[in-house]
């Protein structure tokens, strides 16, 4: 048993000389992507959730009790980084907020975008085991694929009662004909402009979470509440509304 | 270059030939074999650096299972409240401990604990590990009430154990720590993954219109919306592993995850239980208050209780929940008996 244990020992060692080879002529570095979040300005993290704080646009008063969501294809100078595709699955709630991005090529002001969910080309059923271990799967009948976001939480109805509601934005799907589902890709590219990255660059995204319920639709939670993944329409909302979340942060180096 | 290589490994060889000859007995790795649909779909278990499986550790940990030697008067073993008929889990609502005791919980069923990759272990997560987990029932005065020096001492001067421990551990000095290594070990072997579902999925078997009509009532958002919380297709375990209130109470008897994490907002959140042969597994819940699978789906169709910390998933709270048809809840339960693993529970391997 001891072994072939070695012979693995010394082909890593093989295989790690190779690529220092390889990284001196092409130096490239790992970028760091962190994914913070507030609600109009006021920071918002875990220890916000399950209280009723946060007013929408609308003048809902809502709780929040899970939010993550998945970011993936990240660019910088418009070409993806690796040759396997980059995603990260964002969990507030476990503290899962951020995302390493190797193999950026040293350069001083790069294009910088990432896709908000997944592009149809990487949504493939049940095909990353991380994400299924995660239950973020779309049901088949939908189309299946994964969830772009998990937002689970509260809302004061009309009488001022506690009532639920599960913001999924996945995949848009009509499914009035079971055996013609239409499908439309409703991920969005998140661009943030050109930025100066060096070294141990940390990027910081920032998520303003009232602006799914703001912009350009006001997000009435009354009527749109649950069972929101096989309606169509309201993915192309929510897809309308997300194009405004995100911000680029600070950027630091370390 | 090539040459120096296979010079290098050849040095290797002879190096590692030469060292250890006459080192202590080295147990033998156990090779767990991962079912098809688990390696397929999900992330690998969890088995820690510092308790990697033996054929010798697995071993001995099924013995110790099995034997009353761990509870405080030596009348009861692991084995008393997770019986392999029942999916290793006890028929009886609340077991019945060493001392006669009742606890306040159905006992849980154990299979694929290996794949819980949070590891946080009972109904409301209070044991991180299996290592824990193996533990805290061995000592708890309810349960197999023991004292682990009285037992590890009883074990230290048993005429076979210390032998068996040497052979799995490399020392015949007894610990807790080395009794909860070894029934950890053979817990993580325990897979239950033969299911007429997981053979469906694998393309051995098809399911009748009533059960494939029951799949889709628990993957239909609108209807069962079951998925998020327990497994579906794309997540064989049947379970998230995570906590929610399902809407069982409007007042809580116990807190569950809330004793345990401190925060009201966790009052009332157990942990997801396996859909997995819940035709050996009843009765059902925390509490076991369900006994049969209609029970469980009332519950979810019209038997919803509202309470500040329940799981915004759980919908139309203040009319029950959704209200399915009785065509509905009949194909339902239908589809959450093929999830029955009958090779599972007849396995040679966890008989004692
Ligand atoms: C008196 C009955 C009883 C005995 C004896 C008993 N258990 Fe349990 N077991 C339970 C109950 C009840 C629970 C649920 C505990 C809770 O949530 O508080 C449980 C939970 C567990 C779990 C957690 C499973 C999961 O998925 O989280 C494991 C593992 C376990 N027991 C292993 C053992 C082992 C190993 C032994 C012997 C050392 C043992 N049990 C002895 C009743 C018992
Ligand atoms: C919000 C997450 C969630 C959803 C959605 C959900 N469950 Fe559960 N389920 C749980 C939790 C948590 C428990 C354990 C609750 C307890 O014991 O207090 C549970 C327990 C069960 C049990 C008991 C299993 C056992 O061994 O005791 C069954 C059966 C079950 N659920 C079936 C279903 C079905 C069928 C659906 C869809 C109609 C469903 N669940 C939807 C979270 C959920």
């Amino acid at each position: 048993m001891k072994k072939p244990f070695y012979f693995f020992f010394f082909l890593l060692i093989v295989l790690s000389c190779k690529d220092e080879t390889e990284c001196c002529v092409n130096p490239t570095i790992a970028i760091k992507l962190k994914f913070t979040h507030h609600w109009d300005g006021v920071e918002l993290s875990s220890s916000d959730f399950n209280e009723f704080k946060f007013r929408t646009a609308n003048d809902d008063l809502i709780s929040i009790s899970r939010l993550r969501y998945l970011v993936s294809n990240v660019l910088f100078n418009n070409t993806i980084q690796s040759s396997s595709t980059i995603y990260s699955l964002i969990d507030i709630d476990e503290n899962k907020t951020t995302l390493l991005v190797t193999g950026v090529p040293i350069s001083k002001v790069n294009a910088f975008a990432f896709t908000f969910g997944f592009r149809d080309e990487d949504n493939l059923d049940g095909a990353y085991a991380d994400l299924n271990s995660a239950s973020f799967n779309v049901p088949e009948m939908l189309g299946g694929g994964y969830h772009y976001m998990q937002f689970d939480g509260k809302y004061k109805d009309s009488n001022n009662a506690d009532a639920n509601f599960n913001y999924h934005a996945i995949r848009a799907a009509d499914i009035t004909d079971p055996d013609n589902i239409i499908l439309q890709d409703t991920s969005f590219e998140v661009d943030l402009g050109n930025i100066e990255i060096t070294e141990n660059t940390t990027i910081e995204i920032k998520m303003n979470v009232a602006e799914w319920f703001k912009n350009p639709n006001i997000w009435n939670l009354n009527e749109l509440n649950t069972v929101l993944m096989p309606n169509f329409d309201a993915q192309i909302l929510m897809n309308e509304n997300g194009q405004s979340v995100f911000s680029l942060g600070k950027i630091t180096s370390n | 270059m090539k040459y120096l290589g296979f010079c290098i490994i050849f040095l290797f060889f002879l190096m590692s030939c030469s060292s250890k000859e006459d080192d202590v007995y080295i147990p033998v790795a156990y090779n767990l074999e991962i079912p098809q649909l688990f390696a397929d779909k999900l992330i690998p278990p969890v088995i820690p650096a510092d308790n990697p499986l033996t054929i010798e550790g697995v071993a001995l940990g099924k013995k110790l299972f099995f034997d009353r030697i761990l509870s405080g008067i030596q009348t009861q073993s692991c084995a008393h409240c997770h019986k392999l008929q029942e999916a290793f889990s006890d028929r009886s609502q609340f077991s019945e401990g060493a001392d006669g005791n009742l606890g306040s919980r159905n006992s849980m069923p154990l299979f694929n604990l290996a794949w819980n990759f949070e590891e946080l272990f009972a109904w409301d997560g209070k044991e991180f590990g299996l290592e824990n987990q193996v533990i805290e029932p061995i000592v708890n005065p309810i349960e197999m009430h023991g004292d682990l020096k009285e037992i590890t001492k009883r074990l230290n001067e048993h005429d076979r154990y210390p032998d068996l421990f040497q052979l799995a551990f490399g020392t015949s000095k007894i610990s807790g720590d080395l009794v909860a290594k070894a029934v950890a070990q053979f817990m993580r072997t325990i897979i239950s993954a033969n299911s007429k579902f997981d053979r469906y999925l694998l393309g051995e078997a098809t399911l009748t219109a009533a059960e494939e009509n029951g799949f889709n009532v628990f993957m239909s958002e609108e209807k069962g919306d079951c998925f998020h919380c327990h497994g579906s297709n794309n997540n064989p375990l049947w379970t998230d592993n995570q906590f929610h209130n399902n809407g069982l109470d409007e007042t809580f008897t116990d807190l569950g995850l809330g004793a345990i994490s401190g925060d009201p907002a966790d009052n009332g959140k157990f942990r997801s239980p396996s859909l997995r042969n819940l035709t050996f597994t009843a009765p059902y819940m925390h509490d076991g208050r369900f006994s049969t699978l209609e029970e469980v789906i009332n519950h979810y169709s019209e038997g919803l209780r509202f309470s500040e910390t329940i799981d915004p998933l759980m919908k139309k709270v203040n009319d029950g929940g959704v209200g399915l048809s009785d065509q509905d809840k009949d194909d339902l339960k239908a589809f959450l008996l093929t999830l029955t693993d009958e090779e599972f529970i007849n396995n040679p391997a966890f008989k004692n």
